[in-house]
């Protein structure tokens, strides 16, 4: 059909029309290109217009405060233990998150026969489908009710690490605490780590890994010695885009998190938020200044999480390999 | 692996070392389980969750020892990492099974066909009844409108990175989509709650929630796409430039539709992925109880909000209600990941 239609020769004198479609299209693409930057900027610019009023009034020092209360009554907020919280929670997730995922990676990749790989991955990829708000809801009426055998565990043979500390020396009630949400965070996080890293583990070079088996290495020393070292920029930033999503993460935090912001390093205890989740929990109550006030503190949520990505980035530019994933 | 049988076929068997036989980890499992059914009875160690912690625990130290034994240590080092991985692997499909099992179970006591037709209006907290069609039906206009949206523009996008690209402009393009993929979902809603409410000054609307949800569907589309396009084989392209035809109807004719599998596909799981986001639309939609089907105009629901608001109310009635919605949400998303999925074997391109 379009091959009738090119060498109709009525088309093929018509040389100019058609190099004024391709300019036509050339510009279209280039400017959906352009909104790109447009919308990125245009995001940049009104979370600071409308950041500064509340700036402008905050009664305490927004680096350093750590009160977020009432914002709309006492026009007093800062951003301190939000930011706390935010690093913590995504911190302590990536601490039990990332050694799982990559351990999956590699099962799914190296040890599992083909057939059962290809199920396997589309099985995390589907935790990773699971909106956040179900998750949070899970979190919420059921699974902190579960976590307070393990929490006990900790408080009573790990008490002495200030971090498990607990009065009691036992945890006897359920605790909307930062050891929750972390791990409902780390939950989240683990199948968007270990995609990517699936999809790095699958662009090694099957010649190195032919050849570490060639010189006798087990399984285990194939993958310690090829596998694992040239996909270390890979897993960086794969580590980074887990980072990124868990420092974001909102409802599911909002719903397992204690919402008091304080800067407490005793994870157990209740206790802890973060930026995007008290968002969400404040949002309903806020007058304008408190709105204000809740886009300052999703400025700094956008910068932090472009620093993150702009690292990953940077990571993979200097490893010199091009990895875009999926994800 | 196979370098070493070669070897011991040429030589005999003494160049090979003494190794397990086959069934020496599934044996050493069920004996681990046996082992540990006597240590709990016998010792004050109680519970189900206990007895597979301290189970798995003796299974692993059980094989590595018994490898290290026989096999030496390199081989015992090597069972480590094979159990340690497959137990990752559990681990991981642990929460998946508890949540979608939960759910299912919780969700099923209110879902029923009525639960989906009928809506929240006059239905207080503290009664049995109502439904979410109103948030359905908000979700499902406030996702169309976003994909119409981020859908053709997306499109252009990847077309002029893969296409048109190689410039620093476009480069600029691709990078700042990768950034873009990195932005909370919350940020988004408070863009437009910064933009499109305060400074434009609009109302409420399932339009803003659409707008949010645009900003985290476009570069999901453009990524996907822009991977589809550039499996497409270039003597294709090639091939129609050499006919005489013009290099955007090449694109249109003979690119696109050769991709368009895998588009479509990547545009279903973009839908997957932004139908069940929550944190933005809470932001710009406003939410009401009954059904508002123009969103364009006046506070309009969400599934994901409806779960998020009913997982915070104390009455148990809207705790039931907002499981049912969880597992209708989980149910869209479902079916949309497996039409994504039996869509891509479909795929000329072989693709992901």
């Amino acid at each position: 059909m379009t091959v009738v239609t090119a060498l109709d020769a009525a088309s093929l004198r018509s040389g100019s029309r058609a190099r004024r479609g391709d300019a036509v299209f050339q510009g279209l693409a280039r400017a959906a290109g352009a909104l790109v930057f447009a919308i990125l900027g245009a995001i940049a610019l009104f979370l600071v217009i409308k950041a500064i009023p509340s700036l402008r009034g905050d009664k305490a020092s927004f680096f350093t405060s750590q009160a977020w209360g009432n914002v709309s009554g006492t026009h007093e907020f800062g951003i301190a233990a939000l930011a706390f919280g935010t690093i913590v929670t995504s911190a302590l997730a990536l601490v039990m998150a990332v050694p799982v995922a990559i351990g999956v990676a590699i099962y799914i990749t190296e040890y599992a026969p083909r057939r059962i790989s290809t199920i396997l991955g589309y099985a995390t990829d589907l935790l990773a489908s699971v909106p956040s708000v179900v998750y949070g809801l899970w979190g919420f009426v059921f699974f902190i009710h579960h976590t307070i055998g393990v929490q006990s565990f900790l408080a009573k043979y790990f008490g002495w690490i200030p971090i498990f500390r607990h009065p009691n020396a036992e945890v006897d009630v359920i605790s909307k605490s930062i050891f929750n949400a972390s791990i409902v965070l780390a939950i989240m996080v683990l199948p968007i780590v270990a995609a990517v890293c699936r999809e790095v583990f699958r662009q090694v070079d099957p010649a190195e890994k032919e050849a570490a088996l060639a010189l006798g290495a087990t399984k285990w020393e194939m993958i310690r010695t090829s596998v694992l070292p040239t996909s270390k920029p890979g897993i960086i930033s794969a580590v980074m885009l887990g980072l990124g999503r868990a420092l974001g993460e909102t409802i599911a935090v909002a719903l397992i998190i204690g919402n008091v912001s304080t800067i407490s390093g005793h994870i157990l205890l209740p206790g802890g938020n973060t930026i995007a989740a008290n968002i969400a929990n404040q949002f309903g109550e806020s007058d304008d200044f408190g709105r204000s006030a809740l886009i300052a503190s999703g400025l700094v949520l956008f910068v932090l999480t472009l620093a993150v990505n702009l690292i990953a980035r940077w990571v993979i530019l200097r490893s010199g390999k091009e990895e875009r994933s999926a994800v | 692996m196979s370098s070493v049988t070669a070897t011991s076929a040429l030589r005999g068997a003494s160049l090979r070392g003494a190794t397990l036989p086959r069934w020496a980890p599934a044996a050493t499992i069920v004996g681990s389980a046996a082992f540990c059914l006597l240590l709990f009875a016998i010792t004050p160690l109680r519970g189900t969750a206990d007895y597979i912690a301290v189970a798995v625990l003796v299974t692993l130290v059980a094989i590595t020892g018994l490898s290290w034994a026989v096999e030496g240590r390199r081989k015992a080092v090597d069972r480590i990492a094979t159990s340690g991985t497959l137990l990752a692997l559990l681990l991981t499909l642990l929460p998946l099974g508890f949540v979608i099992g939960y759910v299912t179970d919780r969700g099923a006591k209110r879902f029923s066909g009525h639960f989906l037709t009928s809506s929240m209006s006059g239905v207080g907290p503290l009664d049995a009844g109502g439904g979410i069609s109103q948030a359905i039906i908000g979700t499902l206009e406030q996702v169309l409108i976003a994909s119409v949206i981020a859908v053709p523009l997306g499109l252009m996008v990847a077309i002029y990175i893969t296409e048109y690209g190689g410039s620093r402009f476009s480069n600029a393009v691709r990078f700042l989509i990768d950034v873009m993929t990195g932005i909370p979902s919350i940020v988004a809603g408070l863009f437009v709650l910064a933009f499109w409410l305060i400074e434009l000054g609009h109302g409420f609307s399932g339009l803003a929630g659409a707008l949010a949800l645009s900003i985290l569907e476009l570069p999901i589309v453009v990524r996907t796409s822009e991977q589809m396009i550039q499996l497409v084989p270039n003597a294709l392209r090639e091939a129609s430039y050499a006919l005489g035809i013009p290099k955007w109807r090449t694109i249109m004719r003979v690119v696109l539709p050769t991709a368009s599998t895998g588009i479509v596909t990547g545009i279903m799981l973009a839908i997957a992925r932004v139908i069940g986001e929550t944190a933005p639309v809470l932001l710009v939609i406003g939410n009401n109880n009954f059904v508002n089907s123009n969103a364009f105009h006046g506070a309009q629901a969400s599934i994901g909000v409806f779960i998020y608001q009913g997982a915070l109310s104390s009455s148990n009635f809207d705790v039931d209600r907002a499981w049912a919605a969880a597992l209708t949400l989980i149910l869209i998303v479902l079916v949309l990941y497996i039409a994504a999925r039996l869509l891509t074997r479909r795929s000329k391109l072989g693709g992901r």
